[in-house]
Order: C-alpha cells, then sequence, then structure tokens
C-alpha cells in the first residue's frame, strides 16, 4: 500500500477528533440552554415561567437547528426539521418538537462526557504524557504519577512518554467511530419517532398538494381569460370588419380596402397573443430541447452578459424542466431589473437524484428573498417538487440564487412523461 | 426554381404549395415529416427548402435539425424557416456557419403574399432573412447594452433592413436615399463591426452574425 491511503486516514481521523472537540463544546451551551427551558418550565406553577417559557423555547430552537445543520454538514443527512414553535405556552407544552428537543439538551452533557469527550480528552491527556512528563518529573520529584505509572525515574519517564503516545493514538483511532456513533444518536433523538415524522410529512404534503391546486386553478383562470379577452374577442371583431368590407365591397371599394387592411392588423394581434399565451404556458424551446438549450435561449435575450454552463443526462422530467426553467427566468429578470450588474453565470447540473440550478450575479447585492411576489412564487412552483430556493445576498453583492429539485430523470416512473421516452413494447 | 416544402398541416402545406406554384415555383416535393423532409432534401436536389421549424414524428424541432443536417452534407442549400415562434437560438444555429442562404420567418408573414415570395427568392439567391421581431429583439439587446453606441441611427436602419434580407434597391427606396448612401453606410457599418471582406464568406450574413452574438 501506498502512503496516500493512510495519509487520508490520518487527516479524516483528526478531522473527526476536531468535530467531537467542538460538538463536546457545543454540549456546554445545548446544555445551558436545556438549563433556561428546564427552569423557565419549573417556574411556571408560579407564573412567573409564563413570559419566560417561549423566549427560551426559541433559544432551544436555535441550539437544535445549528446542530441539525452540523448534523447534516457532517453526515450528510440532517434530521427531519421539526414543525414551526406554536405561540402559547399550552401550545408550547405539548409540540412534540419543542418536548424532544428538551430532551435532547438535557441528554446532551452525557452524550458529551460519555461519549463524544472521550477521544479529545485522550488525545489531551495522552500528549501531556508524551512531551510534558519526561520534563517535568525532575521538578516534582517522588509522588508524580502519570496514569498508573509512577514518572520519578528516566525509565518512568520513558513509559509515560510511550503511554501517552498509545494514548494519543488511541483517541485518533476512537474519534471517527465515536463521531459517526455520536451522530446518529442525536439526529434520533432530534428524528423523534418515525410515526410523528410520517404525520410531519404528510402534513407537508397536504399543503403543498394544496397550494398546487391553487396555482394550477389560477393559471386555468389566467388561461380561459387570456383567451376569452384577447384571441376570441379579436377573431369576432375581424368577423364583424369582414362583414362591413363585405357589404362595402362595390359601393365603397376604398374603405373596403381599408377594413381589410384592419382586419389583417387585427388577425396578426391576435396571433400574436396566441404565441405570448403559448409561450406563457411551455416556451417552445423547452419542449423541443429541454432546460439547457432553453435556458440558453433565455441568455440570449437578457440583456445581461449571460454565461451558461449545462451538465444534466438528456431531458429532465416534464415538471422539473418547466419549475427550473420559470425559475431561472425570474432569477435572471430579477438580476436585470435590480442587481445592477452587467454579468451573470448560471450554472445547471444534476448531481445525486437532484438538479441544482445556481445564478449568480456580479451586482450590489442586499436582495431580500422575502419581498417581491416574483420569488413567492417561484418557492411556490418549487415546493410543490419538494424543491428548495436559497438566496444568498449580503449588501454590497454578489447575489447567488441556489435552486434544488429532486429529480429522477431516470427513473421508469418519469421517463414515460419525457418527449425522448421509447415506446412500450 | 424548385422547391421543396415542409409542412405537417393539410390546409398550410395546400396553400403555400399554391401560393408558390403560381408565383413560378415548381414544388418538387411536399412533405409532412422530417425523415420524409431529409429524403427529398437528398433526391430531389432543390433550389431551395421551406421547412416548418416543428414536425412529426418527434413534434420538436425535427424540421431545423433535417435542414442542418442537409446543409451540412450540402453546404449553403437555401433553407427558409417558418415557425409560430422566432427563437434567438434558432436563429443563431441557422446562421452559424456562416453562409447565409437562409432565412427564419414567423409563419404569420406567409399572408403577405409578395414579401413571402421575395423572402423565398432572397433565401434561394443566397441572402439571408430574418424575421422583423428576431430583429427588433436583436436591436433592443444591443441599445439596452449599450453596442449600438457605435453605430449612427442611419447605419442602424440600414442594419435593420439588412438583416431582414432587403436588397441595396430595396434599403434605397425604404429609407429614400441614393445608392451611394447605401454603399458608404453598408461599408461603415463592416468596418465598425470589424468584418473583413474574404471571398468565401456572405458579409451581410457575417453583419447578422456579428448582432446575433453581442
Amino acid at each position: 500500500m501506498t502512503m496516500r491511503p493512510q495519509s487520508v486516514r490520518v487527516r479524516a481521523a483528526l478531522l473527526a477528533l476536531g468535530r467531537c472537540h467542538l460538538a463536546s463544546w457545543r454540549a456546554l451551551v445545548t446544555s445551558l440552554r436545556g438549563l433556561a427551558a428546564g427552569g423557565a418550565l419549573t417556574l411556571l406553577p408560579v407564573g412567573l415561567g409564563l413570559p419566560l417559557l417561549p423566549p427560551a423555547a426559541r433559544l432551544l430552537r436555535r441550539g437544535a437547528d445549528r446542530e441539525r445543520a452540523l448534523l447534516a454538514r457532517w453526515t450528510g443527512r440532517a434530521p427531519a426539521a421539526p414543525e414551526p414553535l406554536p405561540a402559547g405556552v399550552v401550545a408550547l407544552l405539548g409540540a412534540p418538537g419543542f418536548r424532544r428537543e428538551l430532551a435532547w439538551s438535557w441528554l446532551a452533557p452525557w452524550s458529551s462526557c460519555l461519549l463524544v469527550a472521550v477521544p479529545p480528552a485522550l488525545v489531551g491527556y495522552g500528549l501531556a504524557g508524551a512531551l510534558v512528563q519526561p520534563f517535568l518529573w525532575q521538578l516534582l520529584g517522588p509522588g508524580n504519577w502519570y496514569a498508573f505509572v509512577p514518572v520519578d525515574s528516566a525509565v518512568g519517564a520513558l513509559a509515560a512518554a510511550l503511554l501517552g503516545l498509545g494514548f494519543a493514538a488511541a483517541g485518533l483511532w476512537l474519534a471517527p467511530p465515536v463521531l459517526a456513533r455520536y451522530a446518529a444518536w442525536t439526529t434520533r433523538l432530534l428524528d423523534g419517532p418515525a410515526q410523528a415524522r410520517l404525520e410531519r410529512r404528510i402534513d407537508q404534503l397536504t399543503d403543498s398538494r394544496a397550494e398546487v391546486l391553487d396555482v394550477q386553478a389560477a393559471e386555468l383562470r389566467r388561461i380561459e381569460r387570456d383567451l376569452h379577452d384577447g384571441a376570441q374577442a379579436r377573431l369576432v371583431a375581424l368577423g364583424l370588419t369582414l362583414d362591413r368590407a363585405e357589404q362595402l365591397l362595390d359601393a365603397d371599394p376604398a374603405t373596403a380596402r381599408r377594413l381589410l387592411g384592419e382586419v389583417r392588423a387585427t388577425s396578426e394581434r391576435a396571433l400574436q397573443e396566441l404565441r405570448d399565451l403559448v409561450h406563457g404556458v411551455l416556451p417552445p424551446v423547452l419542449a423541443d430541447r429541454g432546460l439547457a438549450d432553453a435556458v440558453r435561449s433565455l441568455a440570449l435575450d437578457s440583456f445581461l452578459d449571460v454565461e451558461v454552463t449545462a451538465d444534466l443526462p438528456g431531458r429532465l422530467p416534464a415538471p422539473v424542466e418547466g419549475a427550473a426553467y420559470f425559475a431561472v427566468a425570474e432569477l435572471l429578470a430579477n438580476a436585470g431589473k435590480h442587481s445592477g450588474g452587467r454579468r451573470v453565470d448560471v450554472e445547471l447540473r444534476c448531481a445525486d437524484g437532484r438538479l441544482r440550478a445556481v445564478v449568480r450575479d456580479d451586482g450590489r447585492g442586499g436582495a431580500d428573498p422575502d419581498r417581491g411576489s416574483g420569488l413567492t412564487g417561484v418557492r411556490r412552483r418549487l415546493a410543490a417538487l419538494d424543491g428548495t430556493l436559497a438566496l444568498d445576498s449580503p449588501p454590497g453583492g454578489p447575489t447567488t440564487a441556489t435552486l434544488e429539485i429532486p429529480c429522477a430523470s431516470s427513473s421508469p416512473k418519469t421517463s414515460s412523461s419525457s418527449a425522448t421516452a421509447s415506446p412500450a413494447p | 426554381m424548385r422547391v421543396v416544402l415542409a409542412e405537417d398541416l393539410f390546409l398550410l402545406r395546400d396553400g403555400l404549395a399554391r401560393t408558390l406554384t403560381d408565383h413560378g415555383f415548381e414544388v418538387a416535393a411536399a412533405v409532412d415529416n422530417g425523415p420524409g423532409l431529409l429524403r427529398a432534401l437528398r433526391e430531389s436536389a432543390p433550389d431551395v427548402a421551406v421547412v416548418d421549424i416543428r414536425l412529426p414524428p418527434t413534434y420538436t424541432d425535427e424540421g431545423l435539425q433535417a435542414a442542418l443536417t442537409v446543409r451540412r452534407e450540402r453546404p449553403g442549400l437555401p433553407v427558409l424557416v417558418l415557425s409560430q415562434y422566432v427563437e434567438q437560438l434558432y436563429a443563431q444555429e441557422l446562421l452559424a456557419d456562416g453562409r447565409g442562404a437562409v432565412g427564419y420567418l414567423l409563419k404569420d408573414r406567409v399572408t403577405r403574399t409578395a414579401q413571402f415570395v421575395d423572402a423565398v427568392r432572397t433565401v434561394a439567391a443566397g441572402g439571408t432573412v430574418m424575421d422583423p421581431q428576431v430583429i427588433a429583439r436583436l436591436m433592443a439587446r444591443s441599445t439596452a447594452r449599450g453596442t449600438t453606441a457605435d453605430l449612427s441611427a442611419r447605419e442602424l436602419d440600414v442594419l435593420r433592413l439588412m438583416a431582414g434580407g432587403r436588397s441595396n434597391a430595396a434599403i434605397m427606396a425604404e429609407l429614400h436615399i441614393g445608392e451611394s448612401a447605401v454603399a458608404k453606410h453598408t461599408a461603415a457599418i463592416f468596418a465598425k463591426l470589424r468584418i473583413d471582406h474574404t471571398p468565401d464568406s456572405n458579409r451581410r450574413v457575417l453583419a447578422v452574425l456579428a448582432y446575433l452574438r453581442r
């Protein structure tokens, strides 16, 4: 074996050690938050807890959210997000999310002392034995012990150094499995029972389904109104004008000719309206070529310099393509209108069953994700597909918007809806 | 002049064939799908092809793809593309080989028979015809980006008409200027867009391309 896998292992162990260290310190803060919440609870009978409990619960939630983010970074899987904290004290006491986080904070000292603090402690103690004892024993004289070794001679010092190295190595060796254990345990604590998780998921799905139906109904209404007030009305007007022109054909050819010119203009406008309507429903390039070329076509229409890089495996499921396209279109329009920048980079990538689109401009930043109906619309559209939109826009820029949508482009369930699917045997 | 026609709607195909025949074209083949178009273009060696972008069996950009494929085999084969919509991306792909003899028009334009037949003739003669919508969007875009700063208002007018496939004579008539003025403006446009004269390329096409790429 070469040195490489070994050095990778050592680096991974050091990283795990650092994380263990961080986790054990965090456990201290967590248990303080837990104590605050516990104190508020015990003060409830005398009434003092009433105003104290909600802020304490919020404090606890912030810590738990931070922990979830860390676990996601460390293990790639975040504990399920809890339902938002309810407002009233009584509702708070019944909220499973709050109770779970309380239990987690009270167990934190144990998980810290018995589990995650062990590897850093071993390494620290080991290093003290290996690096300090050999120089210290002559100063301290008899009665100086390191672990179970009396260190009052050169032989003892040597033994202590070796033992210390052993402790440090053991700590390093233990760090990755201990961290994994800790992550699994904490994830289970924060996740709660499977039943509750499923219930929460069902609630989310019910909400997003209701929203999808709303959006769909609104879209149908818009299309109906556009057709009714636009193309349909123009076609009626066209018939009327044609009728008048027909009557005037012999008596007043000049006016008849003018009317025919109007007919032509009206029919062109009706066609243009139909075209815009079709484009709003499903942009032709998206239908023909899929997401990458549709976004390239958006880029060509933009007033900014838009650079598109795409790494996509052929066609994606139609709903995913549509949602991503309209989201990118909205983000590009925002960049053009508000950012003050000149250049936008759009990156489309599909990995681990997720489509990820990043839109980054070189503008002044400071975009507020909660303002503007456009972004809200994008969020709702993405939420229907379990997608997310993250906006990072510090004042002074740059603004980076990242959207992610789960997509299984090769799954048989969805491939039948794409144009490139092969026919059934 | 021999034309190959591809359009999947029977009524429109019939109408187009009639219009072209009335104006002295010979319709060598009129097909309604992509593979048929590919075959007709290879076998009947037409002088010009009039092609709908969206054709069966895929109902995507089959017509455009067939036209581009045959143009790779027979460089410079004149192709006029008709579509319900105009997309810069497709315009760019048509113009990409820099040889000209391409056109891209909205389907509505066929209702103005004289202009449509003119466009077919221009493309067949090696010219370039872009739909006014494509040109309007290009102009709006380059104005917003400040890239037309170098061109005078008159030169912009000339470029717009040039991209629309008008001949020098037509430009003279439309702008009410003389032949020497058109030549002067054209030379100025080429110079400002840095388009050099080479025997193998169509400078008018390159001027339009330069605009599309900005």
